[in-house]
């Protein structure tokens, strides 16, 4: 696949008073990508955001937009539009002037305002509600109405700020589903902001995840799942065993004996990482990492059963407990292949 | 909004505009209070200590001329006229003050126990005088005593008090009414089972509830009252004096601008110390 | 039981309360159709006196004063206050200047209305030796209007911009909106009713006050309440409850207004 860099984030950094909230941030974006923003609060997701939007200052850096410097742009000359956290749709207007707004400030010619309105409320299945005020709709509505206001205006680029937290939790795995379709649909770049590994997970071709102000690993939702490279990662997305390492001739030395690695690391002291649901329960042939633990608690998960380990804190994920009780011995494998070593 | 929500959003019109379409937007406002109000007032403290020349001119050399002259110094001797306005007018203010805030009390109470829809009819009741001239307010009552025939209050202090005490009770009526209506019944009710008394719940479950609003009332009845000049010059008869009249003398008729300046200036200093004094329990309720 | 008693206590004392309102304008509301000239003495019904007094060149001048005074420093009052609202709530002020608004605005509110007046004098006074300007008649009376009418404005209007989270001016920024545009198609349609209602206010406020025009005034921009003002040293007359009685209605009525206003603008 050849590359098609359509946003370069360069040393982007934003203090508020004393507070570094994002440290020399470098992030690239492709044209048609759905990128992710993820973290918790006050990783500085929402300010990178809003930097490229227009609504925050950067202290320092560039961000570059299809070859053009967008930082000495104010908002309203970007190209570029917004779906807010809680939508901040114009209260004095319906759904139709909400989604015209834009168009209708650019002194677009009223009679192509009407059809893109018409078109893009069409697309988001709202032509119905075109003249309800917008305090007469559901949330689910109003997020659309939102969506529709913005890709109306055919921006470069579609900022969305959380825009599914207002959501109850169905409606949310609806909606995701949705917003991806449509991404899709329009080859449109997406940047979204989030702090739900779940909704970044299932939209996203790449996310980036942060943290402290910095961007921790950016990569496929695959490849940061299953290959975290620091342990802020690994704990974020998902679960994750954390076993202290020393490297040593063919492996590394824990607390759980000499284990085996499919690449050796970098550091001579140093963590591994590996999910609860890549401990397998050793079927009897020889295999690398075999290890015998005591099953410390077995707690039903609804689809599956957590496994706690001793000695050590291992957890593991079984299918069915079988068998397996609280006191039982067992045999696990740690395969080399999903034992990450981590940067830090 | 929280001080960090704040940072973080800014405004809009601030990052489009910068601070100079800031300045645009308040100056023309802003000046205009500081050239006819800010600086004004700082040329009347000022005046306090100038003196009036033969033909009502200022002279501009600092002297306590005036502030002797309200302490009772004249030409002819001492006299305790001036200090005996002062404190009538502190105190007449002060009793009308608490005079509306125990008319307004159970006002306030009896309006909040309204259904809501007719709550509105009563503060629409209470508002519409509050609004309708004060001249006409004031004579309507030189017309209310002369149907009653009793010359004997009017014109005389009872009068005054009497006209003091309707100008202002609206005043008094529309924080004590704000703070009733957020009372907490559950506190009130805890109140009756604590303690049983009709007087200890009021003082005990539903006064403290009320302080704010009662702070309130206070200060924006007895601020009006310390300067008001058209109550006691219609309902007085010229007999009974307060600050106000004294001022509006100085710049009315009697032309001495400098003396008016030092009287208003002993008026500045009342406010300012009632409102000094109505910090300490707005402070405490957390207003 | 005991509830019922306060209760009981309460409805006399509101009782009271609205007889100490009422009962001065009620007087000058029944005698303004009575028929009798001198005296309170009830000799029949009438509306001469409010014939005669819509003859009046004298009050119909008063009258006409009282409005352009009214209107006039309403506009002004209505438009500075408005900017200066919108100025000090959409902008991120650093907090001393903040404050330092904040007590410019509230200063016309506290001073009592007396000092504001002589300030004012002595502003007119000042700002006549420097320019030979200002001289007391009925541009001063609006300028003195004004003055303490642009904080109330700028209260209610602020109250309002406060419903309006930044998020909305965000995200009109991002639709593209300049300064102008943002102005004109979102905050002032959206502060409308704050507006009209700090209008109508500062329009009863002119209406209401006495001191600060008595003060202001010359003799040649006498209004309504200074003419009544005036004419009472001379003695009451029927054509002056005539002119009190149509005050008082024209005031109830905006006082109504106003009400019905502001609760529209909190649902």
């Amino acid at each position: 696949m050849t590359r098609d860099e359509q946003l370069r984030i360069s040393d982007i950094s934003k203090s508020f008073g004393s507070t570094l909230v994002l440290d020399h941030v470098h992030a690239s974006v492709e044209r048609g990508e759905f990128i992710t923003l993820l973290g918790p609060s006050g990783c500085g997701k929402t300010t990178l955001l809003r930097i490229i939007a227009g609504l925050e200052r950067a202290d320092e850096g560039t961000i570059v937009l299809d070859g053009a410097d967008l930082l000495p742009l104010p908002a309203n000359r970007r190209p570029l539009n917004m779906v807010f956290q809680n939508y901040a749709l114009f209260p004095h207007l319906n759904v139709f002037d909400n989604v015209a707004f834009g168009l209708r400030i650019r002194r677009i010619a009223e009679s192509e305002v009407m059809t893109r309105v018409r078109a893009v409320l069409d697309m988001i299945q709202l032509a119905p509600l075109a003249m309800r005020r917008t305090s007469q709709l559901s949330g689910g509505q109003k997020q659309r109405v939102a969506l529709a206001r913005a890709l109306v205006n055919e921006p470069a680029l579609l900022l969305l700020d959380e825009p599914m937290s207002a959501l109850d939790a169905k409606l949310r795995a609806e909606v995701r589903v949705e917003l991806r379709q449509l991404q899709r649909r329009l080859g449109k770049t997406f940047v979204l902001v989030t702090h739900d590994q779940d909704e970044a997970m299932t939209v996203s071709d790449r996310i980036l995840v942060m943290n402290g102000g910095k961007i921790e690993q950016a990569g496929p939702p695959s490849e940061v799942y299953d290959h975290p490279s620091t342990r802020f990662v690994a704990e974020f997305l998902g679960a994750a065993n954390l076993i202290d390492a020393t490297r040593t001739e063919n492996g590394v030395e824990t607390c759980y004996g000499p284990l085996k690695l499919s690449r050796g690391p970098s550091w001579e002291r140093g963590t591994l990482a590996i999910r609860p649901e890549r401990i397998r329960v050793s079927a009897g042939e020889p295999a690398p990492n075999r290890l015998r633990l005591r099953a410390r608690d077995v707690v039903y998960r609804g689809d599956h059963f957590d496994v706690f380990l001793e000695p050590g804190n291992l957890r593991m994920w079984c299918e069915s407990s079988n068998a397996l009780r609280a006191g039982d011995e067992v045999a696990i494998e740690l395969p080399p292949e999903h034992l990450e070593v981590l940067r830090d | 909004m929280t001080e960090s929500a704040r940072d973080r959003s800014g405004s809009s019109l601030r990052s489009g505009a910068g601070v100079a379409g800031a300045i645009g937007w308040i100056a023309p406002g802003v000046l205009w209070l500081l050239l006819f109000l800010g600086i004004p007032s700082v040329l009347l403290l000022a005046l306090a200590f100038a003196t009036r020349g033969s033909y009502g001119e200022i002279l501009w050399t600092p002297t306590f001329h005036n502030f002797k002259k309200l302490a009772g110094f004249g030409i002819f001797g001492w006299s305790s006229d001036y200090l005996w306005i002062t404190a009538r007018t502190l105190w007449i203010a002060l009793a009308t003050t608490l005079a509306c805030i125990m008319v307004a009390y159970p006002i306030a109470l009896f309006v909040a126990a309204r259904q809501p829809r007719w709550r509105s009819f009563w503060l629409l009741v209470l508002m519409i005088p509050f609004c309708t001239n004060l001249v006409v307010r004031t004579y309507g009552w030189q017309l209310v005593f002369s149907l009653v025939g009793k010359s004997a209050i009017y014109p005389g202090p009872l009068a005054v008090y009497i006209g003091m005490i309707s100008s202002n009770l609206s005043f008094a009526v529309l924080p004590i009414y704000t703070s009733v209506e957020r009372i907490d019944w559950s506190i009130a009710e805890a109140a009756r089972d604590l303690y049983g008394s009709r007087w200890t719940v009021f003082r005990h479950g539903i006064l403290p509830q009320t302080i704010p609003g009662l702070a309130v009332a206070a200060i924006i009845t007895f601020i009006p009252c310390l300067g008001m000049f058209v109550v006691p010059d219609l309902l007085g008869g010229g007999r009974y004096l307060l600050l106000g009249n004294l001022i509006q003398q100085q710049f009315g008729p009697s032309r001495d601008f400098p003396f008016g300046a030092a009287l208003s200036l002993t008026l500045i200093i009342a406010t300012l110390i009632a409102l000094r004094l109505y910090r300490r329990p707005a402070e405490e309720a957390g207003l | 039981m005991t509830r019922a008693a306060t209760s009981h206590v309460n409805g006399v004392v509101t009782a009271v309360g609205v007889a100490l309102l009422y009962l001065p304008l009620l007087a000058v509301a029944v005698l303004s159709f009575n028929r009798s000239r001198f005296g309170v003495g009830w000799q029949g019904f009438t509306i001469d006196w409010y014939a005669r007094v819509l003859h009046d060149e004298v009050v119909m001048r008063s009258a006409w004063n009282t409005l352009l005074l009214a209107v006039g420093s309403t506009a002004l009052s209505t438009l500075l206050g408005t900017m200066l609202a919108l100025g000090i709530a959409r902008y991120r002020w650093p907090r001393r200047i903040e404050h330092a608004l904040a007590t410019l605005i509230h200063l016309p509110i506290v001073t009592p209305d007396i000092i504001f007046a002589a300030a004012l004098v002595v502003a007119f006074r000042a700002l006549r030796a420097l320019t030979g300007l200002f001289e007391l008649g009925l541009e001063t009376m609006i300028i003195a209007h004004v003055t303490f009418q642009i904080s109330f404005v700028a209260l209610v209007v602020r109250a309002r911009l406060e419903t309006i989270g930044p998020e909305i001016e965000e995200a009109a920024r991002d639709l593209y909106a300049g300064t102008f545009d943002l102005v004109t198609k979102i905050l002032l349609p959206l502060i409308r009713p704050g507006i009209v209602a700090g209008a109508l206010l500062a329009f009863t406020l002119s209406l209401d006050d006495f001191v600060i025009s008595f003060f202001t005034s010359g003799p040649d921009s006498v209004t309504l309440p200074i003419y009544i003002f005036s004419s009472l040293k001379r003695g009451i007359s029927p054509e002056i409850h005539a002119i009190s009685t149509i005050i008082f209605t024209v005031t109830a009525m905006l006082a109504v207004a106003l009400q019905s206003l502001t609760r529209k603008c909190e649902t």
